[in-house]
């Protein structure tokens, strides 16, 4: 088979036809988000980094360094007992006691 | 059996014991009259095993859905004699499984088993991958387009893609994602499937040869001229914008020429 050349032109057409297909809402519609200060003691997910284990290790109620995963845009609006509020950073309120 | 230097004396002789019955009980391994704690060493050994083989079963629930439970800690116990922990990281625990299954004799008749272990491991990989940023459509679509041939993609590094000559993603998901659906796999396709996490979750599809090429050539490092003629030459009746839109979807790119995106 003789090699094929694309023409610069070709590969920007292309690109720009594959492009206009994808707006940013085709980030999918189940996207979930973080939500820090939220979790049942033991319920949290985890950061999946390298070597993570940390699913389920939440100590305290609502901790608010551990997270769940919840609906993408209901984090914020989530509210616990107390007039605690989901946060989409980590929170300083709740730690275990060390 | 990995040669850590330790500051413990006997460490190597007590790790060798533990996966060969046949050697004897470590020296210094006592109970309280003194004596070799034989019983008690035991019980230690069989625990090692029964906690790798649960951690091998986690990672690989198809293969041992399609094994069988008993059959699969059969085969675990011969897989971590021949390839005992290299990490103290379990997450990274079975990476060889595939190739202890491909070349294993008394599972010939199977071929397919290797592959689903491909999968799955390719699967924990991709779960396990760093959190990173992916390339927005907009951030191409930026590029000047005499300066999109040229332009090379950096992978995320949650992609990766798998080339099997068998229905692997089928079997994967009749056997470990919905287990309780009916319908039959067709043993006769090949499947390739590419793996991404954009957000939260592992993504898995099936992909057509041509855009398995332009993934392959891309995450390779190659530029994007380059990549699109090798997904041709897989594919003469390739549709470029349509398998680069596909790719973009499903998040395999990290940024531009090596800035993040």
């Amino acid at each position: 088979m003789s090699k094929m050349i694309l023409s610069a032109a070709f590969v920007a057409g292309a690109v720009a036809t594959a492009v206009s297909g994808l707006s940013t809402a085709a980030v999918a519609q189940d996207a979930k988000e973080k939500c820090y200060g939220v979790s049942l003691a033991g319920k949290n997910d985890c950061k999946a980094g390298p070597g993570t284990t940390c699913a389920g290790s939440s100590t305290v109620d609502y901790q608010g360094n551990a997270w769940t995963l919840v609906p993408k845009g209901t984090c914020v609006s989530m509210s616990v007992p107390d007039g605690r509020m989901g946060s989409l950073e980590p929170l300083t309120r709740d730690l275990p006691k060390s | 059996m990995v040669d850590h230097p330790s500051p413990v004396p006997g460490r190597k002789a007590f790790a060798a014991a533990l996966l060969a019955p046949d050697l004897p009980v470590p020296e210094g391994v006592v109970g309280r009259d003194g004596r070799p704690a034989g019983k008690r060493f035991a019980v230690y050994r069989n625990n090692v095993v029964v906690s790798l083989t649960e951690s091998l079963k986690a990672t690989y629930p198809a293969v041992t859905a399609l094994l069988g439970e008993e059959y699969f800690s059969a085969l675990a116990r011969l897989y971590i004699n021949a390839h005992p922990p290299q990490s103290p990281i379990l997450s990274r625990y079975g990476a060889e499984l595939s190739e202890f299954v491909a070349t294993f004799a008394p599972l010939a008749a199977y071929p397919y088993l290797a592959d689903v272990a491909r999968f799955e491991w390719a699967w924990l990989q991709s779960y396990h991958a760093a959190d990173a940023p992916v390339l927005a459509a907009a951030d191409l679509a930026a590029v000047p387009p005499e300066a999109l041939a040229g332009t090379i993609l950096t992978a995320h590094p949650a992609a990766s893609v798998l080339v099997s000559a068998f229905p692997v993603f089928d079997l994967v998901i009749a056997n470990r994602f919905e287990p309780e659906a009916s319908g039959s796999v067709d043993l006769s396709e090949s499947q390739t499937v590419l793996f991404s996490r954009p957000d939260i979750d592992v993504m898995f599809r099936v992909i057509p040869a041509g855009t398995a090429a332009l993934a392959a050539a891309l995450l390779d490092g190659q530029a994007l001229g380059n990549a699109a003629e090798q997904a041709f030459e897989a594919d003469p009746a390739f549709d470029f914008s349509q398998g680069l839109s596909v790719l973009l979807a499903a998040g395999i790119f990290g940024g531009l020429d090596g800035r993040a995106a």
